[in-house]
């Protein structure tokens, strides 16, 4: 089938089977492999990519059902080269040791303080549990939310 | 893993929708639970029909009274909808408890109800408030409560030829309480145990989540809070009959919680 899908502001076209996810669309049809694939069943998160501006799991959804959709990647995020805020507190806390969970937080995290500049802590970390990272404990990935949450000019943190 | 081949169809309209459902179909809405299913290979369907494109199905209005939900409603309007925040607080309490926020932004009120997980929050809820589940097929169209609707784990009284189109939500009298509480595990994942209750001048609404293979309406602890029992002596007879220890505790605390907010 063909599919025509915006990713990161860029048109790509392609054909796919239908059975064919999102996932795998992004990475291997799109040669985007910052978006990772963990459990292919909705639990770990570390699919997640934005679908016109709402974060989803990419592994839910066909690729065909993003033709004529807007999708952000981990790619999206600096897209000069220039680390997103949210990227550079990442860095700053060590919110990350392996990586491979990063960016899926990144693009859920990105959502929610776009969404919720001012949030909490309690829905801070609710935004959080959809994600899973299995080094580094959360601490440093919830320090570093709350640094970009100030430096994004939230009053989080 | 990945899907095994089907065929699919998105249609455009709810009619065409309905000609192509049938034995060998599933209904592809949100597909925060059937993806899955079909990425394990524990669903094979011939023909997935698509209905992400029935943008006549994604509404909630409540023009002649009941709160109607459209089945193609996505959990995240549902939670950030004005109206139902003011016509039916329980609903906009426990959906939050749905999932994730990457859930909720792809998975459907209709897709919830039509999964029927024993362990999902808005069937369980939507069976305390009396809810009516409105399906169409070709031949027309039939309204069944939750007791009609539920027959088992992940099993309803749809035809293959059907399809969940709308949720009513009956008015709640003025003076109604609305009261949710669950247990799970962690944040997010699928409740343990769970219990909605709906207290009003009219009635009471109690429903489990986690105590047997469908959501039921706990009739006796209805009558019981009607009459004026105490919301713990009701909560002991809503959980009454499930023979685990531990789940009828944990059933027995969480509808008196549930009870207890109810009457707040």
């Amino acid at each position: 089938m063909r599919i025509s899908v915006e990713i990161n502001g860029r048109a790509y076209d392609g054909e796919v089977e239908p059975r064919t996810l999102l996932s795998d669309f992004i990475r291997h049809e799109a040669g985007l492999t910052g978006t990772k694939v963990g459990c292919e069943q909705g639990v770990c998160g570390a699919c997640t990519v934005q679908l016109d501006g709402e974060p989803v799991r990419s592994c839910l959804m066909l690729a065909i059902q993003a033709s004529g959709r807007s999708l952000t990647t981990v790619e999206g995020l600096a897209p000069d080269g220039e680390l997103h805020p949210l990227q550079r507190a990442f860095r700053e806390e060590h919110a990350l040791q392996c990586g491979f969970c990063t960016p899926g937080f990144l693009m859920s995290i990105e959502a929610f303080l776009r969404t919720n500049p001012d949030a909490g802590d309690e829905e801070l970390r609710d935004a959080l549990a959809g994600n899973l990272c299995r080094c580094t404990g959360y601490l440093g990935i919830i320090e570093a939310t709350r640094r970009a949450a100030r430096e994004m000019g939230g009053s989080n943190g | 893993m990945k899907p095994a081949p089907f065929d699919y169809r998105a249609p455009g309209s709810l009619d065409e929708a309905l000609g192509l459902l049938g034995d060998e179909s599933v209904v592809l809405a949100g597909g925060q639970s059937l993806v899955p299913l079909l990425n394990l290979r524990l669903a094979r369907p011939e023909l997935v029909v698509d209905i992400n494109g029935l943008a006549e199905l994604d509404y909630i209005r409540a023009d002649d009274g009941p709160l109607r939900i459209g089945a193609m409603t996505r959990q995240v309007t549902l939670e950030r909808s004005e109206l139902v925040r003011e016509r039916c607080p329980l609903l906009s309490a426990a959906v939050r408890l749905v999932g994730h926020p990457q859930i909720r932004a792809r998975g459907t009120v209709g897709g919830s109800v039509a999964h029927a997980d024993p362990a999902a929050e808005l069937p369980v809820v939507l069976t305390a408030l009396g809810a009516r589940f409105h399906l169409r097929s070709p031949a027309g169209e039939r309204a069944l409560d939750a007791s009609e609707l539920f027959l088992g784990p992940l099993a309803t009284a749809r035809e293959p030829d059907e399809l969940l189109v709308e949720i009513e939500v009956p008015e709640q009298p003025e003076g109604t309480g609305h009261g949710f509480a669950e247990h799970a595990r962690t944040h997010g994942d699928f409740a343990t145990a769970g219990a909605a209750a709906v207290v009003g001048p009219g009635g009471a609404g109690i429903a489990l989540l986690g105590a047997g293979p469908v959501p039921a309406r706990a009739e006796a602890a209805e009558r019981a809070l009607a009459g004026g029992a105490a919301p713990a002596e009701a909560a002991a007879l809503a959980a009454e009959s499930i023979e685990d220890d531990h789940r009828r505790a944990l059933c027995t605390e969480l509808a008196r919680r549930a009870i207890g907010e109810a009457l707040a």
